[in-house]
């Protein structure tokens, strides 16, 4: 690049022949103006988010106490805390998580390590990505056709784990992908040399070198599977569930997100207080568990071997 | 998974006689259908099948190692020179000799992907087609712009105002979204430092982790006073405001595959702008631009595809309210909003019920659509990078 610190005034003569031009310096000026723009743009998105959670949290402040985790809703939503709707996305992350990991890790490996380049590759990929961009709430009208009724799980804490499972498949199935391919080939070639079959080079030398990329992409599917709404709507959310019975498989149960969209929208008389508490314990939640997978992948990416 | 062996038979026939016996014992033997009754007992005598010749390899890897022989019951014989010592070796040995039936299970969750995307497509439909046979008029469908499904009398079913409110409020947050997360994905590609890099493109995956439910909320309880104050709208939960939440929430999209395509770039294109003399600015309108079109729009579209899916938030910060829109800051309903809000209410088998089902085939055809012009645009610049 042109140094510019030193272009001042100095007239461009034979005498100064390193010295920048007018039209030089005009670039120059040009390329800070889009730098900043661009930089200004970026900022734009950022900002304002930061602000909105700032904002929220100071909001939400008075009733983040411990009192309102532990404590179930009361008083028809307008009192009380979220206890209940917290033990539900827990029990949903847990158990959608429970059937979707194998299936997803087991995909990524097949398309990684057994898959050939073939048209019936090509299809699951295509298939891996359109299942990403199906919209959620279509994922939740296939749960209410296909588990609800079709499975006839009913409205339950299953079904809604089925279908959370399927939307969040493409997710792992996509970074166990990523994390397979970054093994470098050398290792599996040196383990074949030794004798080992497929799956054995796969059980003991892909998989542990590649374990931490996969449970990143675990970790994502959690944070997404706790902050979605619409495919759980008609697969086995309810409105309002009490606790002193137990929860169940085969039962509806409450979830945060749900319980968020119920408080601010349907019930009237909430207080602002709650509604605001609820949000911000969803985002911390979502936001923690996001920055436990980006944290654990820089962690990787500088303790990486290869 | 070897040759079969008199274990498996047995233990095919075994399964057979004990469903049938069981099932004539329960249900009696006259309600059966013997169709019903073939099925059970084929499905258990497989399953049982499978579990044997399992448990069959097993047993030959755990006592013999690799080179296990059966005999005719399946009992391992042969030598046991290869026979591995002490109980871990013994198990992992009789893992290794599961290595058959482990990925022919791997495969077929490779394979679940094609059957998930097809079930969807199946069971939408599924609940949805009675209605095309019924009296729903599909021209009026899409053409009309009265959404009333619980009128008295006669309901009318036409989702073209639907449809309006869902591409208005889209095309509203993209007009905002693109040039935004472009910009910043430009920035983030070409300007900025490693530090700055990082510590913006972690902060926006995280702006994509935010829930859809939390950014209505944001839309209704923080945005929608402000555009109170400062617009004069009637509501602050409008177009506007709709499209501003989803601009956020699909910039993450636009600017991480914006990015990546920016970086696909090969660094010789930006070294030979830089030799002419081109300063940054100029490589990216002049250079980058160019090279690397394919890769934006397939951004474009999956922000596309991301604001149109989008559901909870558009349902709580757009009004909803089926009226065409007139002005920037009028309520509207979208498809995604309506199935969302409707559902709940329509019974099981109705025209409402079946018709909401339709709407959702819209929305997958329309998603399949979008997602499938992307991916073949960023395989074509796949292709094009290594050949």
């Amino acid at each position: 690049m042109v140094e510019h610190e030193s272009a001042i005034a100095l007239p461009t003569t034979a005498a100064h022949p390193f010295v920048s031009t007018k039209f030089e310096q005009l670039k120059l000026r040009r390329e800070r103006t889009y730098k900043y723009l661009f930089l200004g743009m970026a900022i734009m998105l950022v900002v304002p988010v930061l602000a909105i959670l700032a904002f929220l949290t100071i909001k939400a402040w008075p009733s983040l106490t411990w009192s309102f985790i532990s404590s179930n809703p009361a008083n028809g939503m307008t009192a009380g805390g979220i206890w209940a709707p917290l033990f539900g996305t827990f029990l949903l992350v847990l158990c959608s998580l429970l059937i979707a990991a194998p299936v997803g890790v087991l995909a990524g490996v097949y398309l990684n390590e057994y898959a050939r380049d073939n048209w019936g590759t090509r299809i699951i990929n295509l298939a891996v990505v359109n299942l990403a961009g199906v919209p959620s709430i279509v994922h939740g009208l296939f749960g209410l056709g296909a588990f609800v009724y079709f499975a006839q799980m009913r409205k339950s804490l299953i079904a809604a784990s089925c279908t959370v499972a399927v939307m969040t498949l493409p997710v792992i199935i996509a970074s166990t992908k990523e994390a397979l391919a970054a093994v470098p080939m050398a290792f599996r070639v040196a383990c074949w040399n030794m004798g080992a079959s497929r799956w054995q080079t796969i059980r003991t030398i892909v998989l542990p070198n590649s374990i931490s990329g996969i449970l990143t992409g675990v970790i994502l599917q959690v944070s997404r599977a706790a902050g979605e709404t619409a495919p759980i709507l008609f697969t086995g959310v309810a409105f309002y569930i009490n606790m002193d019975q137990g929860f169940a498989l085969d039962e509806k149960f409450m979830a945060l997100s749900f319980h968020l969209f119920t408080i601010s929208k349907q019930v009237q008389n909430v207080p602002e207080s709650i509604q605001y508490g609820t949000a911000v314990v969803l985002i911390g939640l979502v936001l923690v568990v996001n920055s436990a997978s980006i944290a654990f992948r820089i962690y990787l990416r500088n303790r990486k071997k290869w | 998974m070897g040759r079969i062996s008199g274990l498996e038979i047995i233990a095919f026939l075994t399964a057979i006689v004990v469903t049938t016996v069981a099932r004539v014992s329960v249900e009696g033997g006259d309600a059966i259908q013997p169709a019903s009754l073939f099925l059970t007992c084929l499905g258990y005598g497989l399953l049982v099948f499978l579990s044997a010749n399992i448990v069959r390899n097993f047993a030959g890897g755990y006592m013999l190692g690799p080179n296990a022989r059966f005999n005719w019951l399946g009992w391992p014989t042969g030598s046991r020179t290869g026979a591995p010592r002490g109980f871990r070796a013994r198990m992992m040995s009789g893992l290794d000799a599961m290595e058959g039936h482990v990925e022919w299970f791997i495969r077929v969750c490779g394979w679940s992907a094609i059957l998930f995307v097809m079930a969807i497509f199946f069971f939408v439909i599924k609940e949805g087609a009675p209605a095309l046979t019924g009296s729903l008029d599909l021209v009026n469908f899409f053409s009309s712009s009265k959404w009333d499904p619980t009128a008295a009398g006669k309901a009318e079913y036409g989702i073209l105002a639907l449809i309006v409110g869902t591409l208005s409020v889209t095309i509203l947050s993209m007009l905002m979204a693109v040039p935004l997360g472009l910009g910043a994905a430009i920035y983030v590609s070409e300007f900025a430092g490693t530090r700055t890099k990082e510590t913006l493109k972690v902060l926006i995956e995280l702006l994509a982790a935010i829930p859809s439910v939390v950014w209505g909320f944001i839309g209704m309880m923080v945005l929608g006073p402000i555009l109170v104050a400062t617009t004069g709208a009637s509501v602050g939960v409008n177009m506007l405001n709709g499209a501003l939440i989803l601009a956020l929430m699909s910039v993450p999209v636009i600017v991480s595959v914006a990015e990546d395509s920016l970086r696909a770039v090969p660094d010789s294109y930006r070294e030979a702008a830089l030799a002419m003399g081109a300063t940054r600015w100029e490589i990216v309108f002049r250079v980058l631009f160019p090279a690397a079109k394919s890769g934006l729009l397939a951004a474009v579209l999956l922000g596309v595809g991301r604001a149109i899916g989008e559901t909870m938030a558009v349902l709580m910060a757009t009004g909803h309210s089926g009226r065409i829109p007139r002005s920037l800051v009028d309520p509207v309903q979208t498809l995604t909003a309506t199935i969302a809000a409707e559902m709940g209410e329509a019974p099981r088998g109705g025209e409402h019920y079946q018709v909401l089902f339709l709407i959702g085939i819209v929305l997958f055809v329309f998603a399949f659509i979008v997602n499938m012009i992307a991916d073949l645009i960023v395989k074509g610049i796949r292709n094009e990078k290594n050949g």
